[in-house]
């Protein structure tokens, strides 16, 4: 335990009365994380920025733009074209949503990797699901808000969903949209839930989900548990989080800046995958585009829903796709962790998987042919195998010797 | 205190700890009821959706007319004798070739869904997802052996001139035929009929 400085005048007036000089000292200082990050783990801090950019710019947004039927699409215009910089704080907020997805999917991905979500963070895992499924819904009511075509027929077939449910899915559908259609009703309410209740909740689940790590501590590309190596109470494989990940990941925030910046400034639509030229279309609830697709971090999952040929088990396969992810540490019976010493079944389900998941997200944003149609099911199945067939192979195979401590 | 811990009646606690909860749920339960219930269309949203009276006298021959109510396209389509004669001709391929689902009201469950032969009314919603399906009346426009009918842009499903489903297509209902009712040899009063209002 670092002695903590003797201060007096005001600061010391202060340090008597709120715990900050113990807060930086668990969780920054004193805090050890594993000596071998790799660059996999700046995702984490960098979904924390694009959080707060999120936030920031999302305030903004809100100080000019309508959220009524008959003004909002009129409103973004407005904010576009007159509103000083409004261009940059929208493309900021349109160019984070994506970004948001890139990060935390790497982040995600990270995890699977590594086996992050094993013993004894199966929890931090399911909390981070849970955030990463509010941000879905966060990106979705977000999306709506412009008005645009593509805003619109989202709201319509996302809402349609419900609609699935036997006996009582009219009524819900209904419940939902607060009316006998999507229309502004829907998209007032909306509003309501992107700009209050979703960020609040996202909020709150990182904060816990921050707690759950700092409880169980980072895992690493190794998979080995610096905890067990202890010296004066300190793990010998680790380092204090404050100042050697800090100063690291403010490398890896400038270098993301850079990247965000470019994206941002000269190519913000991203060639239709950002900002979709249909959605700059008022909606029209009498007429459907002609080629209808959600956000690209959604699409994996949307085509799996158009590869079942039932509504109803189209939208429990979609479901279930998410809810497999969030079961993941139960279905991991390896000794191991990290994928450096697992074996090759394991390897060969997680490069499958890998080329399933970007597959079904490329098929999702593609218009339908026979030959897709069934790509689609190949690659789905490939996805639930992933899971399915998890405890088997992961308890059969052999895998490589761990080392003892960090390599 | 182990004298003290005798002397605290657990059961009665135990009692008091579940008699409280349940007190506290039925409060929480009931307080969520004006918190639900604000998520129901409100009561100008309802007048809103009032049945309408149109007049369809305009409608040339393979013409459709769409007119929006409760924020839905809804389809008057006047048929040719040339359609009507593709209807028979498609039974083994669709899913519900006789209307057996209650997808319209009794008087449009026939082999043209609807009260004339010729003017065909319906509700343009795709049963798969709600988007609005084309009006492709055109032979061979969507496959070479399109007998004409209506194709979902969205994903694909498919429906014939009376809006009965394709089998092997996402959706899973024949299209929505509404309550209606003829006013006249002219006017369709939509979203009622002798049975009541609704869709």
């Amino acid at each position: 335990m670092i002695p903590q400085k003797k201060a007096s005048g005001l600061l010391g007036w202060f340090y008597a009365r709120y715990p900050w000089q113990e807060f930086m000292q668990n969780h920054l200082s004193g805090y050890f994380a594993p000596r071998n990050f790799n660059f996999w783990y700046y995702f984490g801090s960098f979904s924390l920025l694009v959080l707060v950019s999120q936030i920031i710019s999302g305030i903004w947004l809100t100080m000019e733009y309508i959220p009524v039927s008959e003004g909002a699409f009129a409103s973004v215009q407005h904010i576009m074209r007159e509103v000083r910089f409004g261009w940059l704080i929208r493309f900021m907020h349109t160019t984070g949503a994506s970004a948001f997805f890139v990060v935390v999917y790497l982040h995600m991905y990270r995890g699977l990797i590594y086996g992050s979500y094993q013993k004894p963070r199966e929890l931090l895992w399911l909390v981070g699901m849970f955030i990463y499924l509010c941000l879905l819904l966060e990106a979705f009511t977000g999306y709506v808000l412009p008005w645009g075509q593509m805003s619109f027929w989202a709201a319509e077939v996302i809402t349609s969903f419900a609609s699935a449910i036997p006996y009582v899915g009219k009524l819900i559908m209904v419940w939902l949209r607060g009316d006998y259609n999507v229309s502004g009703v829907t998209l007032h309410r909306f509003f309501a839930l992107h700009v209050i209740f979703f960020p609040l909740l996202i909020v709150g689940i990182v904060f816990v989900h921050l707690v759950a790590l700092h409880k169980v501590g980072s895992n690493n590309p190794d998979g080995v548990e610096i905890k067990e190596h202890k010296k004066e109470g300190m793990p010998v494989d680790g380092i204090p989080f404050h100042p050697y990940y800090t100063v690291k990941d403010i490398f890896g925030i400038m270098v993301f800046l850079l990247v965000f910046c470019t994206v941002m400034f000269f190519a913000p639509k991203f060639g239709g995958l950002f900002l979709e030229q249909e959605n700059y279309l008022l909606a029209n609830p009498l007429q459907t585009p002609e080629h209808i697709t959600p956000a690209w971090y959604m699409t994996p999952f949307y085509a799996i829903l158009r590869a079942v040929p039932n509504k109803l088990l189209g939208v429990i396969a979609m479901a279930a796709a998410i809810a497999f992810m969030f079961v993941l540490p139960w279905l991991d019976r390896s000794k191991v962790r990290s994928i450096r010493y697992k074996g090759l079944w394991s390897k060969i389900a997680i490069a499958g998987f890998t080329i399933c998941f970007i597959g079904l997200g490329y098929l999702g944003h593609e218009p339908v042919s026979p030959l897709y149609t069934f790509l689609a099911r190949f690659f789905s199945v490939g996805y639930f195998a992933f899971f399915v067939l998890m405890p088997f192979y992961t308890a059969k195979e052999k895998t490589y010797p761990v080392p003892e401590r960090l390599t | 205190m182990t004298t003290k811990d005798e002397v605290i009646d657990q059961e009665r606690r135990c009692f008091l700890r579940r008699a409280t909860a349940t007190v506290g749920g039925v409060g929480i339960a009931a307080a969520a009821v004006p918190f639900v219930s604000y998520w129901m269309p409100s009561t100008d949203t309802e007048a809103a959706a009032a049945p309408i009276k149109v007049d369809i006298s305009a409608i040339q021959p393979g013409q459709q007319l769409t007119i929006p109510w409760r924020g839905q396209p809804m389809w008057f389509i006047h048929r040719t004798a040339e359609m009507l004669d593709t209807l028979p001709q498609l039974s083994s391929t669709l899913r519900d070739p006789d209307s057996q689902e209650p997808q319209q009201p009794e008087y449009a469950k026939n082999i043209h869904r609807s009260i004339k032969p010729e003017i065909f009314v319906a509700t343009g919603i795709c049963t798969h997802l709600g988007c609005v399906p084309t009006y492709r009346p055109d032979k061979g426009s969507i496959a070479p052996d399109w007998l004409g009918g209506f194709y979902c842009p969205c994903h694909g499903s498919m429906y014939d001139l009376a809006g009965r489903v394709y089998k092997g297509v996402p959706a899973p209902l024949n299209l929505k035929i509404p309550r209606h009712m003829y006013l006249s040899e002219t006017e369709i009063m939509l979203g009622q009929d002798s049975e009541g209002e609704g869709e």
